[in-house]
């Protein structure tokens, strides 16, 4: 039988003889408000769960029977013996339709319209009719209820005869199970089920039997002694190993098959299929349909998969939660989704299954999919993030920032969705139980939500590791893989700036010293060989961390216990535990770790600024990539501007049409040097940088990469050989700016549709302009080139920044604007602009893709001095003297 | 001192000290870097020779870790870092006296553990104001015992305090 309904009848069952009680209570105080409110609220309950699950016969005779009770509730009627007897038929109506549903897992064929007539009758203020052979008289009432104690100590028997793999209910009522019974007072029965089937007397103990209530507090006192029981019989097998012939080894391995068995046991009595945190979802989703307009089809697979009921209970408003944002922000409107070629009906699947000792739930919406764009922008202007970190991250990191508190990416606030609440609790909540949680999406197909959770938290498998002489655990569920690397291996640990990293398949994994995170520097233990290390990659969220500790041990079984009160603020420990020889290990936190080493990598940078010279104004600091190219001299590039360092194989290098190309991420991508004499063929590897926009890339051909400095970008010289933007000092060096654009164009001669010649503008006075432009890569691209010809440069990522910008300060020259952008168009802010007395005859200058006559004229009419096409740099240049020079000629 | 032993300041300023005359108090004696100390005897538990110490990385100072007492785990509290008492050497001995505070058991290590007192209240006196103040705020008052003084310690203090300080 169906789980579901399976609870649904032994739920019923208790509440249906919980009112029979307590409505016979009611006609001796018809008055008690509480009394009447907890049996409204039982039929109630049976209404809804019925509606639920499908059953509107029941349904429909639990609703009349509410509607009564809700006219005594409201004090409209008054409670009678004639009204509490057609209450109690109804009851009776409802417990043969439920013996007749638990004997063929379906509701009797017919209707019971004239009990259903009546009690509407009744609840309109009507008498009741005199129904000759449905009334019982109140007088059998006492009777009735009687007979059914009797029964429920009969069925006390039967339970002591039903068979022990009953399902055990992990709940705490306080109301014992006395079960209802099939029988009925026989004129009850004459009423109710002339056209019910007639109830097939069952001699097996009824389904509301086969379980029985455990309170939730013995389960877990039973889960507690087995913990102990697995660490005493932990230390009773590390006491023995490697002594082969003593005499315990037979009866401990005994010991050793029994307790597992029993732990597994114990832990099944605490399991709970996935479908109960699953229950309310459906009519969820059927409401959020109506609300919303949309067609959604909800699809539940593996509901039957068990997990202990903690994690359940943990997991639960999670789950929710995710399949609402799934409903709501994925699942596009009918007539969208018919536009996009996909069936008007979406659907989100929720799929539960086991995979190597966790549960993994994936919720997918066949749906709109997540716009990275939005998510970008919505973590630039809530000050998650800066422009150029956000252009350098790529789409799969960018959409982790989902799972940041205060980022919604719906416009609208619905009743559903879109607080911007709910991700980061969602992430908080999965990863408190050791959970993790992942996001994958493709525009216009849909989102999954991955979330891996343990089956139990009261015992995991852990890995043993040593640090400086101390011993940890960390939990199996977040290690990924262990690498050891050497100076001699393949893999050795590598340093940028400080920062440790390794090269793991292609990618570069970031790492921290599990010494230096725990402060164990100053222990008496010398620190090991700085060659020689173990790394634990450990997964967080979609994050990879690389943990470095001196040693590896086995995995142990733990029972994580909680740490003392006075510790529980220091956030890298997951608890602690006895290992099998006896000695206390704490547990590592992977979350915690990570989280600690963001601080003191944001702590350490901040130092690095405090020590620094003081910025002599608000210029903002660039990162700056600093790397070798041919020749001595450092050159550099924003770090903004590169998506990503790779090390290429050279023998990978590819020549196509007399230029280099290397097969990156299934697409050719052609390859750059910085300079000509460069040597990039033979064996061995090459490191290039990685600079996209949109699907094309482009890898950069250089020597080596030395630094990322954090530094005041100030350009000295403007260049003087095509490539260069001009040099700067950077890492007290003078280092040569290279100008990225001009080897994009290189690589693909349409980039910027550009052409060469020289761009520097000498200019007595340096002059400030103000760059608008929602694009972090053009911001980028376009202020050093500014720079290098000579401007100061602000910038504003769109019009609202660039007006209050404006209003601050208002000592620009010129202005250069971009036309679309999100929120004010450049047009409109040029029309703002031209609004104020201050800056009616500054120079504005659009920035457009669209170089149209029409689009020129709008342009004019706006307010803007010229028109240039965006990626014609030389025009822009040109253009911004030119506008000086006529400005100069006006005033 | 000429206190009269029934000062009713002095009583209920001390809990541990006799509600009437000639109900005495039982403490538990420790000694650390030579001075006495006294601890309810009903806070303790049990007092354990020198015992296999887990540092805990980034716990309070005073916290030297977390031992493994019949399968509890119990949180370590050096009392000397907590009184800001000289280290220990290496050398020198060092013993746990167990205490349930709050459902938790935690140890104090501790130099040594003497006998067992009952002291009577007429004996027992507050704090004097001159007290280094991190001793005033865990003592209870003082024991003038005939040779020496007694430091009557407060394990409840003894203990929060150091988790107020820890959060």
């Amino acid at each position: 039988m169906d789980d579901l309904l399976s609870e649904f009848l032994t739920e019923t069952a208790e509440s249906i003889s919980v009112l029979d009680l307590e409505i016979v209570k009611l006609e001796q105080n018809p008055n008690d408000p509480e009394l009447l409110g907890n049996i409204f609220r039982l039929v109630h309950t049976i209404k809804g769960t019925c509606g639920f699950l499908g059953l509107p016969r029941l349904e429909a005779v639990a609703h009349a029977g509410e509607n009564v009770l809700g006219k005594f509730r409201d004090g409209e009627l008054e409670v009678t013996p004639d009204a509490v007897s057609i209450i109690l038929e109804s009851l009776d109506c409802i417990k043969d339709l439920l013996a007749t549903l638990e004997a063929t897992e379906s509701e009797p064929p017919g209707s019971d319209e004239d009990l259903i007539s009546r009690l509407n009758a009744y609840a309109e203020g009507h008498a009741v009719p005199a129904a000759s052979n449905s009334e019982p008289s109140p007088a059998d009432e006492p009777g009735a209820s009687k007979e059914s104690e009797d029964f429920s100590v009969e069925n006390e028997a039967n339970k002591e005869e039903s068979t022990p793999e009953a399902q055990v209910e992990p709940a705490a009522p306080t109301v014992p199970a006395p079960s209802e019974t099939a029988e009925k007072p026989s004129s009850a029965e004459a009423a109710t089920t002339k056209k019910a089937t007639p109830i097939k007397q069952s001699s097996e103990p009824s389904i509301a039997n086969q379980s029985i209530r455990v309170g939730v507090d013995l389960l877990e006192n039973l889960m507690t002694m087995v913990s102990e029981l697995v660490l005493t019989r932990n230390s009773l097998l590390q006491m023995v190993r490697g002594n082969s012939d003593s005499e315990f080894n037979t009866p401990l391995q005994r010991l050793n098959h029994i307790t597992a068995e029993l732990q597994e046991g114990v832990m099944k009595t605490r399991m709970q299929p996935i479908g109960n945190a699953w229950a309310k979802l459906p009519r969820i989703i059927r409401d959020l349909s109506v609300d919303l307009n949309k067609k959604i089809d909800l699809q539940m697979l593996g509901a039957e998969t068990e997990l202990d009921r903690q994690v359940l209970e943990l997991i639960k408003n999670p789950l929710i939660h995710m399949v609402r944002n799934a409903a709501d922000h994925g699942i596009e409107k009918p007539s969208d989704r018919v536009k996009a070629g996909k069936p008007a009906m979406g659907t989100v699947t929720l799929n539960a299954y086991h995979e190597d000792g966790h549960i993994i739930v994936e919720i997918t919406d066949g749906g709109r999919g997540i716009a990275v764009e939005r998510i970008k922008e919505k973590a630039i202007a809530n000050g998650l993030a800066s422009e150029a970190e956000m252009a350098a991250i790529s789409d799969q990191v960018a959409l982790q920032y989902i799972f940041k508190p205060g980022l919604s990416t719906t416009e609208k606030v619905t009743s559903v969705s879109g607080r911007g609440v709910g991700m980061d609790v969602v992430k908080t909540n999965v990863e408190k139980i050791g959970g993790t949680i992942e996001l994958q999406s493709e525009p216009g197909k849909g989102s999954t939500v991955l979330v891996k959770i343990p089956l139990t938290l009261a015992i995991v498998s852990a890995l043993i590791v040593e640090c400086r002489g101390q011993r940890f655990a960390i939990p199996q569920l977040g290690v990924v893989e262990l690498v050891r690397a050497s100076a001699n291996s393949d893999h050795k640990v590598e340093k940028i700036n400080n920062a440790a990293v390794l090269r793991l398949r292609d990618r570069l994994l970031p790492l921290v010293y599990l010494d230096r995170t725990l402060r164990l520097n100053d222990a008496d233990i010398p620190e090991t060989d700085e060659e020689d290390h173990f790394i634990v990659v450990t997964q967080v969220g979609a994050n990879t961390l690389g943990v470095i500790v001196d040693q590896v041990f086995d995995t142990e079984e733990i029972v994580v216990k909680p740490v003392a009160p006075m510790l529980r603020d220091i956030g890298i420990f997951a608890g602690n535990t006895i290992l099998g020889d006896g000695s206390v290990v704490m547990i590592l936190d992977t979350n915690g770790i990570a989280a600690a080493a963001g601080q003191q990598a944001i702590g350490s940078s901040e130092e690095a600024k405090t020590e620094g010279p003081a910025s002599s104004s608000e210029e903002e600091c660039v990162s700056m990539l600093i790397f070798r190219a041919g020749g001595d001299t450092p050159k550099a590039v924003p770090l903004a501007l590169i998506a990503r360092l790779e090390e290429i194989d050279r023998s990978t290098i590819e020549m196509y049409d007399d230029r280099p190309v290397v097969q990156y991420r299934d697409h050719l991508m052609p390859l750059v040097p910085v300079t000509a004499e460069q040597v990039y063929s033979g064996d061995g590897r090459q490191p290039i940088l990685v600079f996209a926009d949109g699907d094309r890339s482009m890898g950069l051909i250089v020597d080596e990469i030395v630094d990322i400095v954090d530094e005041q970008l100030e350009i000295k010289l403007s260049g003087e050989r095509a490539g260069l933007v001009g040099s700067a000092v950077l890492a007290s060096n003078a280092t040569e700016i290279v100008d990225a654009g001009y080897y994009l164009t290189q690589a693909y001669g349409d980039w910027f549709k550009r052409t060469h010649g020289s761009e520097g503008q000498p200019t007595t006075e340096r002059k400030r302009v103000l760059l608008v432009d929602d694009s972090p890569f053009f911001r980028n691209l376009l202020s050093p080139l500014l720079a290098g010809a000579g401007y100061e440069v602000v910038t504003a990522e769109d019009g609202d920044e660039a007006l209050e910008l404006l209003e601050k300060n208002p000592e620009f020259d010129a202005i250069v604007s971009d036309i679309e952008m999100p929120r004010m168009s450049g047009f409109d802010f040029a029309k703002a602009c031209r609004g104020s007395e201050r800056w009616r005859d500054t120079p504005i200058l659009a920035l457009s893709s669209r170089t149209s006559p029409d689009d020129l004229d709008r342009g004019r009419e706006a307010g803007f001095t010229d028109y240039v096409a965006k990626f014609d740099r030389d025009a822009l240049l040109s253009a911004l003297s030119e506008s000086f020079t006529l400005t100069r000629g006006v005033a | 001192m000429t206190d009269a032993p029934n000062n009713p300041t002095t009583e209920t300023e001390n809990p541990h000290a006799g509600q009437a005359d000639g109900v005495k108090q039982e403490y538990v004696t420790i000694v650390i870097d030579d001075q006495w100390f006294g601890i309810p005897v009903l806070t303790v538990q049990d007092v354990l020779g020198p015992q296999r110490i887990t540092p805990i990385p980034s716990a309070p100072a005073e916290i030297a870790g977390s031992l493994n007492l019949r399968s509890r785990i119990v949180t370590a509290m050096d009392v000397r870092k907590r009184l800001g008492l000289p280290q220990r050497e290496k050398e020198e001995a060092v013993m746990s006296v167990i205490v349930d505070f709050e459902g938790e058991l935690y140890s104090l290590l501790i130099d040594t553990v003497g006998e067992v007192l009952s002291l009577p209240a007429e004996r027992y006196e507050r704090n004097p104001d001159t007290l280094d103040a991190r001793w005033r705020e865990v003592s209870d008052g003082i024991y003038r015992l005939d040779d020496r003084l007694l430091v009557v310690l407060d394990v409840k203090r003894l203990l929060a305090t150091n988790r107020e300080k820890a959060a």
